[in-house]
């Protein structure tokens, strides 16, 4: 049915000057007529529904509310989706017949057998150090004067780009040969202390490690303002009545706070989770997953559009969206259990 | 299902604003009890080392910012101190000015132009949608709604190729904004859609049910009564598909490619990272410029902001 959709919709529906602008108030134009045009079709849905009265128009009006999130999801999410499901299933070109080679590829050929090993670093790796480095923060200034202030440097990060994360941490990698001045920060710590520089990108597979720090960075933040207000709702007189009974200390944080902030836990850990196994920008910025860095959302974007290989894209796309579902699953249902 | 809401949030967000303001009247907490056992002097020192880590590299690549093209190569950034009086903006300068070839003004301007009716787009749909899903029984509404929360779990990769070709053949859209204002709002519509619904449905249908005896349509209800209840949860989301849209790399490359008429900051920032990585003078000037607008929102907006972000870390 969407597929029908899909072939009846115009061809060109835009003329020329309505699609591109050349001069910066050409640009705005072109934006204040988008936003006008999106208010236009906004009030004439609720035009046409003000239009069905009575217990019967009521329904319709319902349904033309809904009509359009429904049909965008349709054609520009769920019918591609589908299209690349299938394409994923049609050979290296996505246009061949019916196979399984792409997935026998993914799992055979060694590149590609590195991009996974290389994602199952990430996807293990980063949760648990930015939870882990999260966490600790969040205990250590917990209550502690200048609280807002010490979570906003460590915050901060998750408000800027990953490419901008890619550009500050590639400056910190910096590689200059041992006797020449140090211009990046790790190497200028290295060579004071005494030691060779490193080519922190270009190394494998110190350099995926180097790539995950850059991320851990990045999540470490979300993790500590969670975890921070899961911490900070553990009720008083639990905490008092343990107090009471002489526990304190260690003790205390395994036996109360760690029991009492678990679902708040499991939630940090799957959704950096998600978002890792999602990672792309980082990678594309950083090394463009040359040297051995690759990780499944690059190498999907490498195949897809630079090597000319849409449908082994496509298996990567859809292998991401398998990798993705148990994890979500899990997620939704401990945020259900949460509240 | 409650629970995914920015609702679900505020609390524990007030209570944090909260013990900063009563910050005197130190209570004992878990946590601080744990702080404790680590003994003080270690607790702060750690705490301190976290924070120099989690800031250092930002102000290195700040100071390099500020710095002679010819310094950057020659010396690290920590030395640029002794000498005060090289810094210079004349890095910003190239990298601001209409005329010159490694100018982000274009690119500024794009990011700009892609921003505002991709944050604005989804608003307006989703608050529909959400508004029918809460509020108007209509046949099929149930599955329709657990269709569109479904959704959320997919994968933007899933969807780009086929979506690529849609705008390029069937819509003759090319390399042209309307590509990224339509995709940026699909792959926002699930978590919109579903936020908003959560938020509509704690308000109390009593509201709606006076409403509908006085004489009001929904139309009138969903702008009278329900916008203005609904403002922080679209502020929440708003900030939240803001960041996302103007930090977004992966669909302005897909969509747009690299051509300074259509391509934002941070597609040209990672262009300028591969094809001249060692060219630190613009590209530290040209990240911060593209930094600056999401940490003054961020700052300037922080609790919208966590809020937006507790509910929505599934996207994407």
């Amino acid at each position: 049915m969407v597929s029908s959709v899909v072939q009846a919709l115009p061809v060109g529906i835009l003329p020329e000057p309505l699609l591109r602008a050349e001069s910066t108030g050409g640009k705005f134009l072109l934006m204040a007529f988008a936003v006008l045009l999106f208010a236009a079709i906004f009030g004439l849905v609720l035009f046409l529904a003000s239009l069905f009265k009575g217990r019967e128009g009521e329904k319709v009006q319902g349904f033309l509310f809904a009509l359009p999130a429904i049909f965008l999801l349709a054609v520009g999410l769920l019918y591609p989706a589908i299209l690349t499901i299938i394409q994923s299933l049609r050979g290296r070109s996505g246009e061949a017949g019916f196979s399984l080679d792409n997935y026998v590829q993914m799992f055979t050929q060694p590149e590609l057998l590195t991009v996974l090993r290389n994602t199952a670093l990430w996807v293990v790796l980063v949760p648990f150090l930015a939870t882990a480095i999260g966490l600790l923060y969040a205990i250590l200034i917990d209550r502690a004067r200048g609280e807002a202030f010490a979570k906003a440097l460590i915050f901060l990060p998750m408000a800027i780009s990953m490419v901008g994360a890619g550009i500050i941490w590639k400056f910190v990698y910096q590689y200059k040969q041992t006797e020449r001045p140090q211009i990046g920060l790790l190497n200028g710590v290295l060579k004071a202390l005494g030691f060779e520089t490193q080519q922190f990108l270009l190394d494998a597979p110190l350099n995926t490690l180097m790539l995950i720090v850059v991320m851990v960075w990045i999540q470490a933040g979300f993790a500590m303002t969670v975890l921070s207000a899961a911490i900070k709702a553990i009720p008083d007189d639990i905490i008092e009545a343990a107090r009471l009974d002489g526990v304190s200390g260690f003790r205390m944080f395994r036996f109360i706070t760690l029991p009492s902030i678990r679902s708040a836990l499991v939630v940090v850990l799957t959704t950096i989770g998600i978002g890792t196994l999602k990672v792309f920008d980082i990678v594309r910025t950083m090394t463009a997953g040359q040297f051995d860095t690759s990780v499944v959302a690059n190498e999907f974007y490498n195949q897809s559009f630079r090597y000319n290989a849409p449908g082994l894209g496509a298996a990567l796309a859809v292998l991401l969206f398998i990798l993705v579902v148990p994890i979500v699953t899990y997620n939704i249902v401990q945020m259900r259990k949460e509240a | 299902m409650s629970t995914l809401q920015p609702a679900a949030t505020p609390e524990s967000v007030t209570t944090e604003s909260g013990v900063t303001v009563t910050g005197k009247r130190r209570k004992k907490s878990a946590a601080g009890n744990a702080a404790k056992a680590i003994s003080s002097p270690w607790a702060s020192l750690v705490a301190v080392v976290i924070a120099v880590l989690w800031t250092l590299p930002t102000i290195g690549l700040l100071v390099t910012s500020f710095r002679r093209q010819i310094d950057i190569q020659r010396t690290g950034w920590w030395t640029a101190f002794s000498n005060p009086g090289d810094f210079t903006l004349e890095n910003y300068r190239q990298a601001l000015a209409p005329s010159s070839t490694s100018s982000f003004s274009q690119y500024f301007i794009n990011t700009i132009v892609i921003t505002v009716p991709a944050v604005l787009l989804p608003i307006f749909l989703a608050s529909l949608a959400a508004y029918a899903f809460a509020w108007m029984p209509f046949p099929g509404r149930d599955w329709l709604f657990v269709a569109v929360f479904a959704l959320q779990i997919v994968p933007l990769q899933v969807a780009l190729i086929p979506l690529l070709d849609i705008y390029v053949n069937k819509l003759g859209f090319g390399a042209s904004y309307w590509s990224v204002w339509l995709s940026h709002t699909i792959f926002a519509l699930p978590l919109a859609t579903f936020l908003i619904h959560n938020f509509m449905k704690e308000l109390p249908g009593e509201l709606m049910e006076a409403a509908r005896v006085d004489g009001a349509g929904h139309v009138t209800i969903f702008f009278k009564i329900l916008l203005p209840l609904l403002t922080p949860a679209l502020a929440a989301f708003g900030i939240f598909q803001f960041l996302w849209v103007w930090n977004d790399l992966l669909v302005s490359l897909v969509f747009l490619g690299g051509t300074p008429d259509v391509a934002p900051v941070t597609v040209r920032v990672a262009e300028l990272s591969g094809s001249r990585g060692s060219a630190w003078y613009i590209l530290s000037a040209g990240a911060f410029i593209s930094m600056v607008v999401p940490v003054a929102v961020f700052l300037a907006l922080q609790r919208f902001f966590v809020r937006g972000l507790l509910a929505g870390g599934l996207k994407g």
